[in-house]
């Protein structure tokens, strides 16, 4: 049922590691990628891999699953010298990848994506649907998943098509499986069930690698863990030896002792109320008022109407009823363009998707939104030397590290990324900031120097409203939290009442 | 603060690298070079030494130029225009109607009572069709989010449909010597670098340029952004019609005649010069002073082919090989960037 081939290498294999790194050096252009780094996994057991942004992670399993190729160095598996030129070759050698994105197609069903190039086929040779269901159904049924193998993908939400990505690599039956940060996108249910998975897989022998920021994770689920730090190998340490300060020391080279440097501000006049929102299915009477200097957080478990709720009063999806009071007056909004004019800003969850111009320089990047009011004169000219004096202003003062404003932003790391699109925003200067997993994705350093900025601004008197699925984000920035439960708000604590349990008490039924 | 010692491996500052037209300008040259060579081992004469064939040469090509230049535009937002070369005829048998001289008898001409009108009436009404016809693609595009191919497919076929249909397939001839003036001598070129200098500046440094760019890079970021998505790609495709009804107006006065069968396969022509100047048929990248390049890059080629007086046949699959290659060339340089 399963390809032949795996399951077989960890059988047969007796020594300590199932999986070598060994001085494995990989360089871009102008950019050494990794410098001589080393990854050693034990059969049966769970390795973190961890490191900011930018350390050189996915570029090392980028090379392990056939993706690059490294310029010297070596990768053994089993004892053997692996070359890999595709990730199919990688798979066959028994070496299976959970990738950060999701890599399903969305107009097939779930038990096609599973199979895919693996089909099982009849007596005729054609694909024998039922036995592909029959199949999935036994995989899902072993791993505790509750989903329909007929299911079309794309009517899935994302945490369930995460699911699927990890029921078809599991499939493989392989002897070592790369997840790179497989949590991003689930909610704390998923993730039980899949350290219920993991344990399962090491338990048969399976070595796993397991890339990841939380650093309760971390320590929930990891024997070892490795760090790299800006593509370079800093230790490996077992994972009961060194505790969480101890691993951000590794990962940053120094101690960050104020993660949340959430200072009281003076909190003002209401400067957003929201009286009603709803939209279809997705949300219903969504009302909460938002002050000036004041942090709302914004909790709820992933697919409870969050992020909707967002882009409903910032006008990227208009909501069909209910009110949205700036200062106030009753606004309109239909259009992002029509929130901006309002005082509004809004910085995306996804900045690949929404966010980013990846292909364009950081100078366009930064000034987009700035130049959609303000800044041209009569005949559409960008005022392009004031407009580079407030760039390059932000670019400094949120330490945009970018060789110059004409570097790609494709090339620039997440952590520059996100601040580059925050300096987008901040230049409207916006009287409302909503964020939207401000954080997501990014390193240690930059998340703190995200934080601290976000304090700032609520120190000047703007509102923000924080969307977020880190519960310690969520509780360490915000004054007060509201949050959401399937749709609807499930109530509101003030800093001093909300902990994770009385949170998770309000997001969960 | 304490984050000030984050090195972050990305922000190593890298080599400058040459903007992409440098290339393109180099592939110019070493095509010359290469038809140069060739003249003197086949023909015994020099290519780029005959200044009337070069004259001819940028002639060719500046109408197209002109057309391309708003394809450019089109195909940097990501999407592509079909229709500009039956607008060429659409526009040529209207603007060539309104600019019959009376001069060779009122039964030659297909409107007696608007004939020796001012040469401003038949521009503008002509301009006046391409941006009509540009404002349909852009809207159908924009509100109905059909794909731009389908849309200007339609445009192509209902377009040439009108040409044929205005005066029932007949050509429309005899136009006033003021309007006969305007595509004439080297006039093609100059036009075509008049626009060429303003869609330059108006890529390159206004909210205009920007927010195409931006369109073609990550639509949804351009909308997030407060750019009006919508409105932006009806002004782009305003444009783009408007120009191909400027190619229009200085073909058939350069012809001093108009036909429904006119600016055949012109769209694939200024979609070559964009592609082959750089422009990415993913959107986000291209440039006018690529395109510009790309032009003289056909030029030299379908010239360059003549001069050596190969088959008329060849220069059409040669020219379908170099688009193609043109294309595989822009998807290996997106690759590399991942």
């Amino acid at each position: 049922m399963l390809d032949g081939s795996a399951g077989s290498a960890r059988d047969r294999f007796t020594g300590e590691f199932i999986l070598e790194v060994d001085n494995v050096r990989k360089e871009f252009p102008g950019v050494v990628a990794l410098d001589d780094v080393q990854l050693r996994i034990r059969p049966g057991s769970v390795h973190a891999l961890m490191g900011e942004n930018g350390a050189g992670k996915s570029t090392l399993m980028k090379i392990i699953a056939g993706i690059y190729s490294p310029d010297s160095g070596e990768v053994r598996f089993a004892g053997e010298k692996l070359s890999i030129k595709t990730p199919i070759d990688a798979l066959n050698s028994g070496i299976a990848m959970i990738h950060q994105e999701l890599n399903l197609m969305n107009t097939m069903n779930v038990a096609e994506n599973v199979w895919i190039r693996r089909e099982p086929k009849n007596a005729m040779g054609l694909i024998d649907h039922a036995q592909m269901r029959r199949q999935t159904q036994e995989l899902f049924d072993e791993l505790g998943i509750s989903l329909d193998p007929t299911a079309l993908v794309d009517d899935l939400t994302v945490a369930q098509k995460q699911m699927i990505e990890i029921s078809k690599a599991v499939s493989y039956n392989s002897d070592v499986l790369i997840m790179d940060e497989p949590t991003s996108a689930i909610t704390e249910k998923e993730v039980a069930q899949l350290f219920r998975i993991i344990r399962d897989l090491r338990a048969k022998g399976v070595g796993i690698v397991y890339i990841t920021h939380k650093m309760d994770e971390l320590f929930e689920i990891a024997d070892e863990l490795t760090v790299f730090r800006d593509g370079q190998y800093v230790g490996t340490v077992p994972s009961s030896d060194i505790d969480r300060d101890g691993v951000i020391k590794m990962m940053v080279g120094r101690e960050i002792t104020d993660m949340f440097p959430k200072v009281d501000c003076e909190i003002g006049e209401v400067a957003l109320e929201v009286k009603g929102l709803s939209r279809g299915k997705e949300f219903q009477d969504v009302s909460f008022e938002l002050r000036r200097g004041e942090i709302l957080g914004l909790a709820g478990l992933v697919g409870s109407g969050r992020s909707e709720v967002a882009e409903a009063i910032f006008g990227v999806k208009p909501a069909t009823s209910g009110e949205i009071i700036i200062d106030g007056t009753p606004a309109t909004i239909t259009e992002p363009a029509q929130a901006m004019s309002h005082g509004l800003a809004f910085l995306t969850e996804d900045r690949k998707e929404s966010g980013c111009f990846l292909i364009l320089d950081c100078l366009s990047n930064i000034q987009m939104a700035l130049i959609t009011r303000e800044m041209t004169n009569k005949f559409g000219f960008v005022e392009q030397s004031r407009v580079n004096e407030l760039v390059n202003d932000y670019v400094e003062k949120l330490r945009i590290k970018t060789p110059s404003l004409g570097e790609i932003v494709e090339n620039l790391s997440g952590g520059n990324q996100q601040k580059l699109l925050i300096a987008r925003w901040l230049l409207t200067n916006p009287k409302v900031l909503i964020l939207d997993e401000p954080t997501r994705g990014i390193d240690v350093g930059a998340k703190s120097e995200i934080h601290r900025l976000i304090t700032a601004l609520a120190g000047q008197g703007v509102a923000i409203l924080m969307i977020s699925s880190e519960m310690p984000e969520v509780l360490g920035m915000s004054d007060r939290i509201m949050v959401m439960r399937e749709g609807r708000v499930g109530g509101f604590l003030d800093r001093a009442d909300a902990d994770q349990v009385s949170v998770m008490q309000l997001a969960a039924n | 603060m304490a984050t000030t010692d984050v090195n972050v491996a990305d922000a190593t500052p890298k080599s400058r690298k040459l903007p992409p037209e440098v290339n393109i300008f180099f592939v110019l040259i070493g095509i010359a070079v290469l038809f140069e060579v060739l003249g003197w081992i086949f023909q015994g004469q020099s290519f780029l030494g005959n200044f009337a064939r070069l004259k001819i040469m940028i002639l060719q090509v500046s109408v197209l130029g002109i057309i391309s230049v708003g394809v450019t535009q089109i195909i940097i937002t990501g999407g592509i225009d079909l229709s500009s070369g039956s607008l060429v005829a659409a526009v040529s048998m209207v603007s060539m109607s309104f600019a019959q001289t009376s001069e060779y008898g009122l039964d030659r001409v297909l409107y007696p009572a608007l004939v020796d009108l001012p040469v401003i009436i038949p521009i503008i009404v002509g301009l006046v069709v391409g941006a009509c016809a540009g404002f349909i693609n852009g809207w159908l595009i924009a509100y109905t989010k059909i794909p731009p191919f389908i849309a200007t497919l339609g445009m192509m076929v209902a377009a040439r449909g009108f040409a044929k249909w205005y005066t029932q397939g007949k050509p429309i001839s005899f136009p006033t010597d003021s309007f006969a003036r305007i595509g004439e001598g080297m006039n093609p070129v100059i036009i075509f670098c008049i626009v060429a200098v303003i869609f330059h500046i108006a890529m390159k440094y206004t909210r205009y340029g920007k927010f195409t760019y931006a369109l073609g890079a990550n639509e949804t970021a351009a909308r997030v952004s407060g750019i009006n998505v919508e409105r932006q790609k009806v002004k782009i495709y305003v444009i783009a019609g408007t120009l191909s009804a400027l190619a229009a107006i200085v073909v058939c006065s350069r012809g001093q005649t108009a036909q429904p069968g006119m600016g055949l396969m012109y769209e694939l022509d200024a979609i070559a010069m964009a592609v082959i100047g750089g422009t990415s048929l993913a959107g986000g990248r291209g440039s006018i002073i690529g395109t510009a390049i790309g032009m003289v890059i056909l030029g030299v080629i379908l010239s360059g082919f003549t001069f050596l007086r190969l088959d008329a046949y060849y220069q059409e699959m040669m020219k379908g090989a170099i688009i193609v290659g043109a294309v595989i060339i822009d998807t290996y340089r997106q690759k590399k960037k991942v």
